[in-house]
């Protein structure tokens, strides 16, 4: 390990508009017998009148760090200054300066908007006679204004968001804190959200901390704060980081026939790459050190009469893995490799999953609306939709685990609702938030699961060491899993999905709260399985990770807006002010045509 | 204190309430429907106890006994030809008793030898036992009043017991245990209430959102005591109304004590609520815990069924823990036997005392942190 | 399928004793409430507080008063000499009741007419109040035949011979404590059962367990086998103290009472599961559980007679396990029933269990959402 390479980021130096200064600041949490060490050794300081952000997976210690800055929490060692005074002797002083959203954006749901106005109205001591003109504007720039009568509750995601900062506003502060105020909202409320953020800082002065664990996020911050498993990574503007990567990104298309996973796995295993993924058809390339395209080429052995490789622009989440990667190679840790998995015999003219005009009401509400597609076998087939577009009712349908109202459905020629148990046998499943027995060790999850998907004997032995190699496990399997970190979780309940090694796999958000680097980790497997012929579905409200399915169907309100290869997709939205077009603004687009159409009919 | 946030926070809370039907639930539904089951379910009378009758041959005088059972509110006779009848009915538990008048009965009457009259009681519920005991000499009484009193002597006994029930003339159970009841009702709901809601801010993720306001936890506590102290009272209210209009149980006592001592004693529940739920900051947990320590203690020792005075001492000692009992005892001397200061006043002394100590621990407890 | 439902089974019991917490309730609560059951829940009364209020000057009324400061079951607290006097004791709850005896007691005793003692009782506890009742009539009836052994005169031509069954002694504890073998076994089967499918929903493993090919019938033994182990060691562990701590006469067999516990975890482990295929979160189980418990017990004859209630709650009771098996651990335990005496408890106890366990089978998978 060289020296430069043990040298910790430091942070800019204390400057006269400094708004919130972080020294030295640890913070330790007993969970169990385990202790987690929330933040080690974190400095930085946040300018006035700017947004920052504070930017990591889950994990990082984000909302520690925020509710340290509000005097919610004491640091076992060092101090936060906040507005001058220091937030644990003076917090109440505090208190009174700042607007805070925490997590889940803190609103009484069985009360209306208006009477959430007055509640923290109250708190802050806002002067009555002046109540009407904020309100006013509160309600006007957040568009609740309609709905003053609403119960909070029966907001949607988005509304509450931009609710809970009214809230957090109600008496304008200096200084605005957002605990991931965009997790869980749709891409349209979360460029809402955005604006008013920036109308604040620009008429107010404000001076905002943002915490998210959205990467693309970060690009929309003034400056950002880097953070990972605790440990502070570094702190500039979002474009000086992906700037340290010009040179080092790569667009791979294909010309024809070539096979983007075998690809996948040849430039994953090579030294030199430092990230590889794929995006629709093609695949992004990021290096470890600069080179122009043909070096690219020559050094990753690429076989031209197959693949054209491009140089395009870094992005922050390049900047975002090389900086993990360097973090990891320091601790010493090794870049895993994707499972093995056993070949699925393919049965080509069977379809792996066939809905036709599906269909879900609970009482008067529509959940599921005439849904149809198929997937074909050993395909990678993604459900993508905000909260609440009826993903996991689908899902659930298809699983067996809820009754469809009408329609049919088949996965591998059964409906299994009603098939009997062999059929179930055939799927492997991966609930939301990877559902574990916590109180069971991973040996004994896995002994479980085995056992119950009817694996016996030398079979169930060998599987069992199976999933402990392959999924590195076997260190921590006496470990009981609900103290396991999120991405072990993960990588357990895929284990525990793949022991009977079914020709379908359901994966229900498989990612959300992962770090990058455990993401990239996951679709390798992911990957892998689908290239020994595995039939993959998975939903997600990531859209960056709807670019990794072969196909998929993106979903509102109950309704598919689209269905295509992500590719076909995006291609539907090409501008010339936007030549290449995210999933995201092609997300944006469908919905936004599909209220226009809503409007009209209704 | 600010008395503007503190009447934002009161005025949050009570719209939580209103909107919230499971809280109304626990206050309003809960008791009724508590009282109903226990105000039926439980009482410790015994009236038409079935009885199995055997003469073995007729008499008039044992006709005058059995007729003297045929008239008796408590028992409902059975004629059985034997004793072996009789005995299985009891094993099978058809009967509860059995009256046995040998062939020889009225002979040894007459000759004036002691003719016995065989009793048998089943002992498996030895409180009823005792208690048909009780009403069989009763009517053994009456019967050897008759048939001396139709000789035209009286009858001679040396010493007559004459008793006066105070409070409760009429003997009945329901009387005293109604009382307690919602004592025990209203400690269950009044720690079921605050146990819940403050743990479910908690859970919400609004604690934090509140706790970044310049809100004191003295004002949020506050704001937590008033509304649901109100509730509480409207289940207490109730609960009594449902008493004496319902269970016919007579009120004695004058009004202001019993708002007195019932606000002490919410005030209490409450309190002893609050702590639950600062202290578990889980919903499940908190219910849990307040079911545990709170509804099995009252039942067992707060002197409602079971008399505290028969408890061996360290039990007794241990009953001074339970707030429960002292509004038990306020409650059935306030409905029974009227306003009787000493009592009252000692019981209160010990309620307050609950109170303050709870409200101490929660203030110590609740600093505005989150750990 | 034996092995699947073994691994299930494994499984739960490792999930309810691994964690402190559940262990703690499923050993201490058990304990402390046989104990402070044992001694608290009785009926009986020793040591009942009593004020004396003579106005006798006689050598009769004296030798009365005597037997009861004599008698272990009265404690003398105060004496008296005004009428005054009697209101303040007796509404202060200083004694339980007042003996007063007039001026002419033993003048008319000694002349043959009736002499009579007069007491004065708190009914506020009109249960104790007749109890205590009974026990100054029993001091009563042996000053009376000792007086009318050495004066004669006295005649009562024919006697009560009382005799009472099962327990001659009337020890209320043997009623109540054999009781608790019912009351914890519920309680614990249901606390193991009532959270356990709630608690896998809240988690999302009960989805993860639906897609395996395990059958609901599978998954039902699966869960409802910890539930009957622990209620069995639960039961087996109160009887044992019955027995041997607290001196219980055990008189029946027990196969009699084992096939009867069978038969009521079957109930309760039934019950249990329902509770819990129809809650959502562990938080409704928990309610659901409570509410089921607590008129299971006021209305099983745990404290108070079925028999006292208003004929529609009686009819409500024929639903409720525990009152079956009460009779039957009471009577295997005080009068030794045999089978033949008790069969009729046994089927409604099984019938609910079935009922009860296919409707949780049911729920499983059609809960409604």
């Amino acid at each position: 390990m060289s020296a430069a390479n043990e040298r910790q980021p430091v942070p800019p130096e204390k400057r006269d508009d400094t708004i919130l200064a972080v020294t030295n600041v640890s913070k330790r949490f007993q969970v169990g017998k385990r202790t987690i060490h929330a933040l080690s050794e974190v400095s930085f300081q946040a300018r006035a009148g700017i947004v920052t952000g504070l930017i990591g997976p889950d994990g990082a210690g984000k909302t520690t760090l925020m509710r340290l800055a509000c005097g919610l929490l004491v640091p076992d060692s060092g101090s936060i200054t906040v507005l001058g005074m220091n937030a644990t002797k003076d917090a109440l002083k505090v208190q009174q300066s700042i607007g805070y959203m925490p997590q889940r954006f803190g609103l009484y749901e069985d009360l209306t908007v208006q009477e959430n106005l007055d509640l923290y109205a109250d708190l802050h001591k806002v002067a009555v006679k002046d109540r009407p003109a904020r309100y006013e504007k509160l309600l006007h720039m957040t568009g609740l204004a309609p709905f003053t009568g609403r119960l909070a509750g029966r907001l949607s995601g988005g509304m509450k968001q931009k609710l809970g900062i009214a809230c957090a506003l109600v008496s304008p502060p200096p200084l605005l804190i957002l605990d991931e105020p965009t997790v869980g909202v749709d891409p349209v409320s979360r460029r809402e959200l955005w604006e008013i953020v920036y109308s604040q800082v620009k008429e107010m002065n404000m001076s905002v901390l943002l915490s998210t664990a959205y990467l693309d996020e970060a690009e929309r911050c003034s400056e950002v704060v880097l953070m990972h498993e605790g440990r502070f990574l570094g702190q500039d503007a979002p474009e000086a980081f992906s700037s340290q990567l010009v040179d080092r990104t790569f667009v791979i298309h294909g010309r024809g026939d070539g096979n983007k996973r075998e690809l996948l796995r040849k430039l994953s295993d090579h030294p030199q790459a430092v990230d590889v993924i794929i995006l629709g058809d093609t695949l992004r390339l990021v290096t470890r050190t600069s080179m122009n395209c043909q070096q690219a080429a020559d050094t990753f052995a690429i076989d031209s009469k197959l693949w054209k490789i491009d140089a395009c622009k870094p992005r922050f989440e390049d900047a975002f893995i090389d900086k993990l990667q360097q973090h990891r190679e320091q601790t010493g840790a090794t870049k895993r490799g994707a499972i093995t998995a056993a070949t699925v015999k393919k049965k080509k003219d069977e379809a792996a999953i066939v809905v036709k005009d599906l269909r879900r009401e609970f009482g008067d509400f529509v959940a599921v609306k005439d849904l149809s597609f198929t997937v074909g076998r050993g395909e990678i087939f993604g459900l993508l939709g905000a909260n609440g577009a009826g993903k996991t009712t689908t899902f659930r349908m298809l699983c067996g685990l809820l009754p469809a109202t009408s329609g049919t459905l088949q996965v591998a020629g059964h409906n299994l609702r009603i098939a009997r148990a062999p059929a179930r046998a055939k799927i492997g499943y991966m609930a939301q938030k990877f559902s574990l027995y916590g109180d069971l060790t991973v040996r004994q999850n896995l002994n479980f699961f085995s056992a119950a998907y009817g694996l016996r004997g030398k079979r169930q032995k060998e599987r069992i060491q199976w999933a402990l190699d392959s999924f590195e496990l076997a260190e921590i399997q006496d470990n009981d899993s609900e103290d396991l970190p999120l991405g072990y979780k993960q990588r357990l309940a895929l284990a525990a999905a793949l022991m009977h090694e079914p020709e379908i796999l359901f994966l229900d958000e498989p990612t959300s709260g992962i770090d990058p680097l455990a993401r990239r980790e996951f679709w390798s497997h992911i990957n892998a399985l689908a290239s020994a012929g595995v039939t993959v579905m998975v939903t997600t409200h990531f859209m960056e990770e709807a670019s990794y399915c072969d196909n998929l169907v993106i979903m509102a309100r109950g309704q598919v807006l689209a269905a295509g290869s992500p590719s076909e997709l995006t291609a539907r939205y090409r501008s010339p002010d936007n030549p290449e077009p995210s999933m995201e603004d092609t997300f944006i687009h469908l919905i936004e045509e599909f209220e226009q159409q809503q409007g009209k009919t209704s | 204190m600010d008395i503007m946030r503190l009447r934002g926070l009161v005025r949050k809370e009570s719209r939580q309430i209103i909107r919230d039907p499971s809280s109304i639930g626990i206050a309003f539904f809960l008791p009724v429907l508590l009282l109903l089951i226990f105000g039926y379910g439980v009482s410790l009378d015994a009236r038409h106890v079935p009885l199995a009758l055997v003469v073995e041959k007729n008499s008039p005088q044992a006709m005058a006994l059995v007729s003297g059972f045929n008239q008796s509110d408590y028992f409902l006779p059975i004629p059985m030809r034997s004793i072996q009848q009789a005995e299985q009915a009891l094993m099978h538990r058809k009967v509860d008793g059995i009256i046995w008048l040998r062939h020889n009965f009225a002979r040894d009457l007459l000759t004036g030898g002691k003719a016995p009259i065989g009793v048998i009681v089943n002992g498996v519920d030895s409180n009823k036992a005792r208690l048909i005991e009780g009403y069989v000499t009763g009517v053994w009484f009456n019967w050897l009043e008759r048939m001396t009193g139709a000789q035209g002597r009286k009858l001679k006994v040396p010493v007559t017991v004459e008793h006066r029930v105070w409070f409760n003339a009429a003997v009945r159970s329901r009387d005293y245990l109604v009382p307690g009841l919602i004592a025990i009702i209203m400690t269950l709901i009044g720690a079921m209430l605050t146990s819940m809601v403050v743990a479910r801010e908690w859970e919400r993720g609004t604690m934090e959102a509140l706790m970044v306001t310049p809100v004191s936890m003295k004002e949020v506590i506050a704001s937590k005591i008033i509304p649901y102290f109100l509730l509480g009272m409207g289940g207490m209210l109730l609960s009594v109304l449902m008493a004496v209009f319902l269970f016919q149980v007579p009120l004695r006592g004058s009004m202001w004590p019993l708002i007195v001592s019932s606000s002490l004693f919410m005030f209490t529940a409450i309190n002893m609520g609050l702590l639950i739920s600062v202290a578990a900051k889980n919903q499940f947990v908190a219910g849990q815990i307040a079911i545990v320590i709170t509804f099995l203690p009252a039942f067992i020792l707060s002197g409602f069924v079971f008399d505290i005075r028969t408890m061996p001492v360290v039990i007794q000692w241990l009953t001074h823990l339970v707030a429960a009992r002292y509004f038990v005892d306020i409650l059935q001397t306030l409905f029974l036997a009227g306003d009787i200061w000493p009592l009252f006043l000692i019981n209160s002394v010990w309620l307050a005392v609950m109170a303050l100590f709870f409200l101490m621990i929660i203030k110590k407890k609740s600093r505005k942190l989150l750990e | 399928m034996l092995r699947k439902i073994f691994a299930l089974m494994k499984k739960e019991f490792r999930a309810i004793l691994k964690n402190k917490k559940t262990r703690m309730v499923l050993i201490i609560p058990p304990i402390a409430q046989i104990l402070v059951f044992g001694y608290s829940a009785s009926f009986d009364l020793n040591k009942v507080p009593f004020a004396i209020y003579n106005e006798d000057p006689g050598l009769a009324s004296r030798q009365l008063l005597a037997r009861f400061q004599g008698a272990e079951t009265f404690h003398l607290v105060a004496t008296i000499d005004h009428d005054d006097g009697i209101a303040p004791l007796i509404n202060e709850k200083k004694v339980m009741l007042v003996l007063h005896i007039g001026p002419d007691f033993t003048r008319n005793l000694s002349k043959g007419q009736p002499a009579k003692l007069q007491v004065i009782l708190d009914g506020r506890n009109s249960n104790s109040a007749m109890i205590s009742l009974n026990y100054v009539r029993t001091v009563v009836m042996g000053f009376n035949s000792h007086w009318a052994a050495l004066h004669g005169g006295h005649h009562v031509p024919a006697q009560l011979v009382v005799s009472s069954w099962f327990n001659s002694s009337l020890d209320s504890h043997w009623f109540i404590i054999p009781g608790i073998v019912a009351l914890l076994a519920l309680v614990v089967t249901l606390e193991v059962t009532a959270l356990s499918v709630a608690k896998e929903r809240e988690a999302g493993t009960f989805d993860q367990l639906l897609v395996t090919p395990m059958t609901p019938l599978e998954i039902l033994i699966g869960k409802s086998l910890p539930g009957f182990i622990i209620g069995f060691v639960e039961a087996t562990f109160i009887i044992t103290m019955t027995i041997l701590w607290f001196h219980v006469p055990f008189r029946g067999s027990f196969l009699v009472l084992y096939l009867g516990i069978f038969a009521f975890l079957l109930s309760a482990i039934g019950i249990g599961l329902m509770i819990s295929s129809i809650s959502v979160t562990q938080q409704q189980g928990l309610m659901g559980a409570f509410l089921f418990l607590v008129p299971a017990v006021i209305l099983s004859g745990f404290a108070t007679p079925i028999e006292n209630m208003p004929r529609f709650v009686q009819y409500i009771t024929y639903l409720n396990p525990m009152r079956y098996f009460l009779i039957i651990v009471r009577s295997s335990f005080l009068q030794g029933a045999s089978f033949d005496l008790l069969w009729n408890l046994y089927w409604p106890m099984v019938l609910i269990g079935i009922a009860t366990l296919t409707a949780a089978g049911m729920l499983f998978r059609n809960r409604m959402y």
